[in-house]
């Protein structure tokens, strides 16, 4: 199987985003007929890489040679000519056309000599051909949005492969389906190397990628570690190079003796994605919730805060029963959520700083039904000058900010409404290393005035170092709860995955009386 | 000068660009007036007519109208939503108030247009908040729905017999200011410290910037959507009262048009369509350069027919000068 000449080397790969280095100079290559896995934590630059292969980013410097040749790939259409296709997290597919028309998107087979006239015939035929091909039984002219998940993640498969693709991506493509699709998936792959494909495969499930990997490289701070073979390389080993750093000073814990509970969560659950989930969080406490991308613990504070349905559980809120049933509710119990798409969820980008810092304050500035437009700028200037956002733009629109101010601007609409119960949703994300610092030291000044924090986070650093307590979730459950101290990576990245161990964890009760 | 444009005008000191381009853009600030100069000059030149005070008036009185459902339309854009029914409510509140009027007085029928509006935007505003259909459907069907019950009503004739004193509304005078323009300058005036000066209107920035950023922070975005269509609505009942006094009838077929000649106004003014972007201020200006461009054009002999050509020419221009300018940032 192992033949000797790679047909894809990428030497030297270094790729900058403002203020992060994201790739330092990676080398990868890959054979025909092998499933080369990419490890790593978030952020170590997988993603990354695989998106300069795939031509949606540019590399700065290195070069990417296939059967030997140097190419470059300028744009996503480019890498399908030279025979890559990749597979994204998420699905790229028009979800109201049939499973043939989005095989064939933009290369419909046309009839006879009028242009623009999609010979349907012809296009059914040649899906039914290559789907036989692949040994997937789809129907051609179902509609896609009506399959289920792992369906239309094959879907997906066979429009990558009827570009005869002979280096396939794959970006996490079990993240969303059941273990039985999963080995449906993984008996697609062997049978694709089996036919000499090349596969690039991510995935953070270890157990999938002992089942299907032939070798791995493992990334670190846009570095690589090792490439390995995965056959002669124990799973503790893999993970020990994952994560193998030393923290560096770039987490400033300051520890603060836990007051009275702040918040506690019973038996949360909503219907098919969230399962009996108990907490609780004490006035100068941080708890991290860490988990794989997926395991919803974006849905569990969305939950909480009344932002998603809930089907069932109890919030308490400084020991009382808190009615939570929409956003302003969980405001009026001083709770605050600093959501993780920013763009998405938290800033209004067309409006000011100023009237993004006081949104949820304006009530204070109001007489007689007029703002105070004076008092509300000097609010504004008050809580900037607290959080270090540059004051000069106050009265410009807040997407002029950097990433790390926009998310301090988040944290003074917060604090304007004086919340004392944080929900930090991956507060860190894109934002850069300094800026990163600020906001640690912000989580320690609001817990050391006796607010209370749940932090979401997938980096594992993050989590072990800001952390007074860990609880781990997966897939809409509690599988691990872990103290200050008794935490490790090993540990959280074991109930995180389960995988092998998965029936081995009992289900936990969070909560601790 | 122009007998409008001194009172209401837009950005008295301490207006905050809220939910504008960045104040620093010198076009933002100067553009639109350095164009209402050029256009006022231009026209003066040539034809001294255009100057006079009378001429003043007249463009005041007939632009009145379309400057009330600028303002509803305003609100209804900045929130992210539209409105296209204000056209057709011009007609049925035409309608309602003549009928009203004739049967029960000047002040039950002005009272019964007013309130005709407002609760058409209601059953808007509910119809897209609770039923969740897009505001462009919702309105839309609210533009075909209003001429349709307006022609029912008056059996598709114009409803006459209007007491003489109601005639003050569109046709007298305080001074030398039409009551029209006094009544759309005071809107324009009370519609801007709303949008710039009250929780509401932050919050229908907030809407329009990013809806779900603002319901995470709490705003109700249900009651005040509501509100946004309730205010259109009303605005066009004003304006309904003000042209049915002007026409000295209930007229069914008030207002074809004119809720897209209101959406110009807006997006001339700098609006963003996708919302969160513009100002009252803005959308006064916008009405002025569709006011002044009819009437100049009015005088230099321009026809009708040619006047479209440029309005259209004029409507897109001014949005491609905009995103022209977005893109160099």
């Amino acid at each position: 199987m192992d033949q000797e000449r790679p047909v894809l080397e990428m030497r030297g790969i270094v790729k900058h985003f403002p203020g992060v280095r994201a790739l330092n100079g990676v080398s990868v290559d890959v054979r025909p007929g092998e499933v080369h896995v990419l490890l790593g934590e978030n952020g170590a630059g997988k993603s990354t890489l695989i998106k300069i292969l795939s031509g949606v980013h540019p590399a700065e410097a290195g070069e990417i040679r296939i059967d030997g040749r140097r190419v470059r790939i300028r744009s996503p259409y480019h890498a399908q000519l030279h025979g890559i296709s990749t597979i994204y997290q998420e699905f790229n597919l028009a979800p109201d056309l049939t499973v043939a028309a989005n095989i064939f998107l933009g290369r419909e087979p046309l009839r006879g000599r009028i242009p623009g006239i999609i010979d349907r015939r012809t296009l059914i035929r040649q899906t039914r051909d290559l789907l036989a091909s692949l040994d997937m039984p789809l129907p051609p002219e179902a509609v896609v949005k009506r399959l289920g998940l792992a369906q239309q993640q094959l879907v997906e498969i066979a429009k990558a492969l009827s570009f005869d693709a002979r280096i396939l991506v794959m970006d996490e493509p079990t993240a969303a389906l059941t273990s039985h699709e999963i080995d449906r998936l993984l008996e697609i792959m062997r049978e694709l190397r089996r036919r000499g494909v090349a596969i690039i495969y991510i995935s953070h499930r270890l157990d999938e990628v002992k089942e299907v990997g032939d070798r791995a490289t493992v990334l670190r701070d846009g570095e690589v570690v090792a490439t390995v073979g995965v056959a002669d390389t124990p799973t503790d080993d893999l993970i020990r190079m994952m994560v193998g750093r030393e923290l560096r000073e770039k987490f400033p814990k300051v520890s603060v003796t836990p007051g009275e509970e702040a918040l506690r969560v019973v038996g949360l659950t909503r219907k098919g994605l969230l399962h009996d989930v108990s907490f609780d969080v004490h006035r100068g406490e941080i708890l991290g919730i860490a988990g794989l991308v997926g395991s919803r613990r974006t849905e569990t504070v969305r939950a909480i805060f009344g932002a998603d349905r809930r089907d069932g559980g109890r919030i308490l809120v400084h020991g009382r029963d808190a009615a939570i049933r929409k956003p302003a509710d969980a405001i009026r119990c001083r709770l605050a959520l600093v959501p993780e798409d920013r763009k998405r969820h938290g800033i209004l980008a067309s409006l000011s700083v100023t009237a993004n810092i006081t949104l949820t304050a304006l009530a204070r500035f109001s007489r007689k039904g007029l703002l105070d437009l004076r008092r509300e700028r000097a609010h504004a200037r008050e809580y900037a000058w607290l959080l270090r956002i540059p004051g000069a733009g106050l009265e410009g629109r807040v997407d002029l900010l950097s990433g790390g101010n926009q998310q301090k601007v988040v944290l003074a609409r917060w604090l304007s409404c004086s919340a004392d119960v944080f929900l930090f949703d991956e507060p860190t994300r894109g934002i850069d290393v300094a800026a990163k610092i600020e906001v640690y030291q912000l989580m320690n000044e609001l817990v050391g005035r006796g607010a209370a924090i749940v932090m979401i986070s997938s980096e594992l650093p993050e989590i072990l170092a800001m952390s007074d307590r860990v609880i781990v979730m997966r897939d809409g459950r509690i599988s691990g709860e872990f103290k200050r101290g008794e935490v490790t990576q090993a540990g959280i990245l074991t109930c995180a995955l389960g995988g092998a161990t998965e029936q081995a964890i009992p289900p936990r009760n969070g909560a601790r009386a | 000068m122009n007998a409008m444009s001194s009172k209401p005008n837009g950005a008295p000191p301490g207006a905050a660009f809220i939910g504008s381009h960045p104040p620093n853009g010198l076009w933002s600030r100067i553009g639109m007036p350095a164009v209402l100069a050029v256009l006022l000059l231009a026209f003066g030149w040539a034809n001294p007519n255009f100057w006079s005070a009378t001429n003043a008036a007249n463009v005041s009185r007939q632009i009145s109208a379309l400057a009330l459902i600028s303002i509803g339309q305003t609100f209804a854009i900045l929130s992210a939503g539209i409105d296209l029914s204000v056209g057709s409510l011009l007609a049925l509140v035409s309608v309602v108030c003549a009928q009203q009027m004739r049967d029960y007085g000047v002040a039950a029928g002005i009272l019964a247009g007013v309130a005709t509006g407002g609760a058409a935007g209601l059953v808007n505003g509910v119809l897209i908040t609770r039923a969740n259909v897009p505001a462009f459907i919702v309105t839309l069907g609210m533009l075909v729905a209003a001429r349709g019950l307006a022609l029912t009503l008056s059996g598709g004739l114009p409803v006459a017999g209007l007491p003489r004193a109601f005639l003050v509304v569109g046709a007298g005078s305080v001074g030398p200011l039409p009551v029209p323009a006094i009544i759309a300058g005071g809107a324009f005036l009370v519609a801007h410290l709303a949008l710039s000066r009250t929780q509401f209107g932050r919050y229908v920035y907030a809407m329009g910037s990013n809806e779900e950023a603002a319901i995470l922070s709490g705003i109700n975005v249900v009651k005040h959507k509501i509100l946004v269509y309730v205010v259109s609505g009303l605005c066009a009942g004003v304006a309904g009262v003000v042209l049915t006094s002007r026409v000295v009838s209930g007229q069914p077929t008030l207002g074809e048009t004119q809720e897209l000649y209101s959406i110009a106004a807006v997006v001339i003014g700098g609006a963003k369509i996708s919302g969160g972007v513009g100002s009252m201020g803005r959308t006064f200006m916008g009405v002025l350069v569709l006011g002044i461009l009819g009437n100049g054009l009015n005088l230099i002999r321009v026809s009708s027919y040619v006047q479209n050509i440029v309005i259209g020419a004029i409507i897109v221009g001014a949005v491609f000068v905009d995103m022209a300018r977005e893109r160099r940032r």
